[in-house]
């Protein structure tokens, strides 16, 4: 079970703002969501089921990039050839 | 490029966000034909939404590389549709730009999350068009408005400009009137791109030919189970009867792994979401944020009023699915029962060439009767498996259930896109 506090944590760590009102939905969904999750408990861990993945990297080669205005066509207000973003701190 | 194509439909089910009234084309296989996109595909100079408020007004400064073949192709840019948000639900409701209506009942969800490309082809505004299907995002909306959509081998079509919601598992695929165009619009936009990391380089997609007889089609008993609505089992099972008719060689087949798919989908998806669509901050592209607030103040405020319920949900669980002390019991799991899923087909198509199906358990929903997030989610437990395997699977219709139209699903080997279009093209004709 998780509690309306789990859900805003989360909320906190995702930066999905959520009101106070829809938590006890949220709540109420992610416990019936998780629920049904509840039944890849019992997967059999090991053997077959092991996951057969690998990262694999391609070499690091630099090719031609959009060109500056374009790329910053689409942020609001650039300054002298930067994106803006709110204050950090 | 130089002939101009003038789109003059209107578009009474709403199956597009934006509409390109004249659109140029050029010479080619697809030359003067009108193709609409599905608007989570980057088209450069129009509009690309997701679906979402949160990209409104965003027009991307570069074509996807489908979108660079769809141009060589000849073909005709007539519009971006209608989707789901970021492709996340299974009726096109949760889209930002309002429903699209099912042309086969207009009080009908047309299915999701590409349902708006559906749409636009049921409707006959457009013979073909480009679907994305991360859970049977391509397949479910063409099972419920009567077309035909495949979604392709993972890797057989550049992902190169689409926006990302689950990498592992999405693809672009066609939708279209019938077998022969979506093969045809499948053509041109399979092939290989060194800027999709996942890319596979594999040989031009074969002639189309009806071919059916001597095939061995397995029936896994879990494709008709518990959810599965008896009037749609029905029709499915005539058209499997029909394939056998064609010299098709019927099999019934298990596929265990099916009671953890769709919790192994979900888990997965959300979790690739939670991390894909972290890049949402106002900053670089979308809607502006508050440059008073602090930054997580203004992050916050801007997600919340531009993502829509559902995609705050998936963002949510995705994050917790992948948070301290739940990794092993979510998303550990989760890879555990898709390699189960991946096994699970392997061992069939030892014995067999393809499997049949339902593509969906039920016919198109009524618009606004789908509330409850997670018997939206069960939806989808007939399409996920082949997304968490990677391999290829269409619907073509095959008969209706309540007047509605009702989907056949075969899916195939990785690669095997030309068998199992060549089975649907006999299922469609009659022939073998």
């Amino acid at each position: 079970m998780v509690s309306k506090e789990d859900v805003a944590h989360i909320a906190t760590i995702a930066d999905i703002g959520v009101d106070e009102s829809e938590l006890e939905l949220f709540t109420d969904q992610f416990n019936a969501i998780l629920d049904y999750f509840d039944v890849l408990d019992s997967v059999p861990v090991g053997g077959d089921a092991a996951p057969l993945r690998a990262n694999v990297f391609r070499d690091d080669e630099v090719v031609p990039s959009l060109p500056h205005d374009e790329v910053l066509m689409n942020a609001t207000d650039p300054e002298d050839g930067f994106i803006r973003a709110p204050r950090v701190i | 490029m130089g002939s101009r194509y003038s789109f003059a439909h209107s578009d009474p089910h709403n199956a597009f966000i934006t509409i390109c009234r004249e659109a140029e084309y050029g010479e080619g296989p697809l030359s003067g034909i009108p193709v609409a996109v599905k608007d989570n595909i980057s088209t450069a100079g129009i509009e690309t939404t997701c679906g979402s408020n949160i990209l409104k007004g965003y027009i991307p400064p570069y074509d996807a590389h489908v979108i660079t073949l769809l141009r060589s192709a000849g073909a005709a840019i007539v519009g971006k549709t209608n989707m789901d948000e970021f492709g996340m639900g299974t009726t096109t409701e949760t889209s930002a730009f309002g429903p699209t209506l099912n042309p086969a009942d207009p009080t009908r969800a047309p299915g999701g999350s590409s349902g708006g490309s559906a749409a636009a082809v049921a409707s006959g505004m457009v013979p073909m068009a480009l679907g994305t299907d991360t859970g049977g995002s391509v397949r479910c909306p063409a099972s419920f408005c009567g077309v035909v959509g495949l979604k392709p081998t993972y890797g057989r079509v550049s992902r190169y400009g689409l926006i990302a919601y689950a990498n592992s598992m999405e693809q672009i695929g066609p939708l279209a009137e019938n077998v022969r165009d979506c093969a045809l619009l499948y053509s041109v936009i399979a092939g290989h791109d060194p800027r999709d990391g996942t890319s596979l380089d594999l040989p031009a997609p074969a002639p189309l030919k009806p071919e059916i007889a001597g095939k061995r089609i397995g029936v896994p008993a879990e494709f008709f189970g518990e959810g599965v609505d008896p009037a749609v089992a029905s029709a499915v099972r005539s058209g499997i009867d029909r394939l056998e008719g064609l010299g098709a060689e019927i099999i019934s087949c298990s596929m265990p792994s099916m009671q953890y798919a769709l919790a192994a989908y979900y888990v997965t998806s959300m979790s690739e979401a939670s991390s894909n669509l972290g890049r949402y901050d106002g900053v670089r592209y979308g809607t502006a944020p508050d440059f008073v607030r602090s930054w997580h103040d203004a992050y916050s405020h801007i997600r919340k009023t531009g993502f829509g319920e559902e995609v705050r949900r998936r963002i949510l669980l995705g994050s917790f699915a992948l948070s301290a002390g739940y990794q092993g019991k979510y998303y550990a799991k989760a890879q555990a029962a898709r390699q189960m899923v991946r096994n699970d087909f392997a061992r069939l198509f030892k014995t067999v060439d393809m499997l049949a199906g339902p593509t969906m358990p039920c016919v198109a929903l009524p618009l606004g009767e789908t509330s409850d997030p997670l018997s939206m989610y069960l939806a989808d437990i007939l399409t996920v498996p082949a997304n968490l395997a990677g391999v290829p699977a269409l619907s073509v219709p095959c008969g209706t259930a309540h007047n509605l139209p009702v989907g056949l699903q075969l899916i195939g080997q990785h690669g095997a896109e030309d068998e199992i279009l060549s089975a649907a093209l006999a299922f469609e004709e009659g022939s073998a």
